[in-house]
């Protein structure tokens, strides 16, 4: 699950430094992802995962770190199961 | 037969399970066959089966009457999502339930109305309504056609121009003069059973759209016990619940069919925002229009949401329901909530683009636009315009905000 999440977020040029380089607490934003790019990150993980985000999860928090979206990404698949 | 979601033990404390028990039926079976009824203007037969087979068309009837009390909000969520799926379900649905509110709210004191609400719960009966005649011009509150007693027995001839999903339902309840003699605005209502009546149509229902309705025209012959009369004159059950039921449950239909060209426009929007190279710095083609839009569907719910409390208030206090205040403002509701509609709709479809103006496709809304043109024709809002501009001199607007 991390990994599948962590190789959306390299394949997708969000951020303009290595994936590799980025711990799961940095912050995506503060590195460069737009608040459009985050859009579609979020659009990217619900077609890999075949989940849908509620509007609890749909905030800013969620897709400010790899940690916290993987984090929900597990919880929905989990709940989808 | 026991309807299944009964048999499973879904009663009101589960009252969401029914919201659940809908939306798998609208996403299961209504949306299924929502083209089909469309396109050949034929009654939804297959998501009817699936309503009564589930239990859905008694859920109003008092609890011991066998069905489940719900209360008006939640009938009016469950009319919006079967709409969302299939407009002219969620239009026939909506008709059944108004009717059956006038059975709940003016048919308690009589045995022959309580029976009736029984077998509504337990054989899931569909009802009809027969307020349009020919000759009347469109206005409900006036009646040619005449009841005419022979002892404890009545008959009843009615040209019914507009008569929905006739054929298809278990009972029709039409509006009629009190006798012969009478005047064509004292009227009384007749519930009749499918034995009670013969149809012979006059009048085919080719439209634009709500073409799954079947709102044929028909010549209604009947003969009936009288007790199958309300004892309550006609102007009253108007009044005190057939008008307010009536606007809050069809706002909920066109609710219902808003939402889901929102929802199209939405996804046709995400599809747009998919293709976008990650350094796109916008403005993304169609959202500031699909944020206008929800906007507007935002002020569509507040409305209706405020108009269904504001008839669950009324119905603690007669004088209230009584008040041309409260008749002005359940009008305005129908007028406000069908043009809101039509609007939500219509932005969704300049979203959406040619997407949304093919027939088919993910995207489609025009069997949308269609059906919600019917919104402000359906007792035309000039008609209803006209009703409250009399009313409105006669009232004061309560402007406070408490």
């Amino acid at each position: 699950m991390r990994d599948r999440v962590r190789a959306i977020v390299g394949s997708m040029n969000l951020v303009p430094v290595p994936i590799d380089g980025l711990s799961d607490q940095d912050n995506l934003f503060d590195t460069g992802m737009t608040s459009f790019g985050s859009v579609q990150l979020m659009l990217a993980i619900e077609e890999e995962f075949d989940i849908e985000f509620p509007n609890s999860l749909l905030t800013r928090k969620t897709f400010a770190t790899l940690g916290g979206l993987i984090a929900a990404v597990e919880q929905l698949a989990t709940q989808k199961v | 037969m026991i309807p299944n979601a009964v048999k499973q033990g879904v009663d009101l404390s589960q009252a969401a399970s029914w919201r659940d028990v809908m939306q798998r039926i609208a996403s299961e079976v209504a949306s299924r066959h929502a083209e089909l009824a469309d396109r050949t203007a034929t009654f939804p037969a297959q998501t009817f089966e699936a309503l009564r087979r589930n239990g859905m068309l008694g859920l109003m009837v008092p609890k011991d009457l066998g069905g489940q009390e719900l209360g008006l909000r939640k009938i009016a969520d469950l009319c919006a999502i079967l709409a969302g799926a299939c407009g002219a379900s969620g239009m026939i649905y909506a008709m059944h339930q108004i009717k059956l509110s006038s059975l709940v709210a003016h048919g308690m004191d009589t045995d022959y109305h309580r029976a009736l609400m029984r077998d509504v719960a337990t054989k899931q009966l569909l009802i009809a309504s027969s307020t349009t005649e020919a000759g009347i011009g469109g206005d409900m509150r006036v009646s040619n056609c005449a009841i005419e007693v022979t002892g404890d027995r009545v008959s009843l001839t009615k040209q019914a121009s507009v008569l929905s999903y006739a054929t298809e339902a278990d009972i029709i309840m039409a509006t009629a003069r009190r006798s012969p003699t009478s005047a064509g605005s004292d009227q009384v209502l007749i519930a009749l059973r499918r034995h009670d009546y013969q149809l012979e149509r006059t009048a085919e229902w080719n439209t634009l759209g709500m073409r799954g309705t079947c709102s044929e025209g028909f010549l209604l012959t009947a003969t009936a016990g009288a007790d199958q009369i309300f004892p309550k004159p006609f102007h009253e059950i108007a009044v005190q619940s057939m008008l307010a039921t009536a606007h809050v449950l069809w706002a909920s239909v066109w609710f219902g069919i808003a939402s889901n060209a929102l929802s199209r426009a939405h996804a046709s929007v995400r599809a747009t925002a998919r293709r976008m190279p990650p350094d796109f710095a916008g403005p993304l083609p169609g959202a500031a229009r699909l944020a206008e839009a929800t906007a507007k569907l935002q002020a569509f719910k507040a409305t209706l949401v405020a108009h269904i409390e504001r008839f669950e208030t009324a119905k603690r206090d007669d004088d209230d329901l009584n008040s041309n205040n409260f008749t002005v403002e359940m009008n305005n509701l129908k007028v406000m909530a069908s043009n809101m509609a039509v609007d939500v709709v219509r932005e969704a479809l300049m979203v959406t683009g040619i997407a949304g103006y093919r027939n088919d496709g993910p995207f489609s809304i025009g069997r949308h636009l269609r059906d919600v043109l019917s919104a402000p024709l359906m007792v035309a809002n000039d008609r209803i315009l006209a009703n409250t501009a009399g009313l409105v001199v006669a009232s004061r607007f309560d402007s406070g905000l408490e």
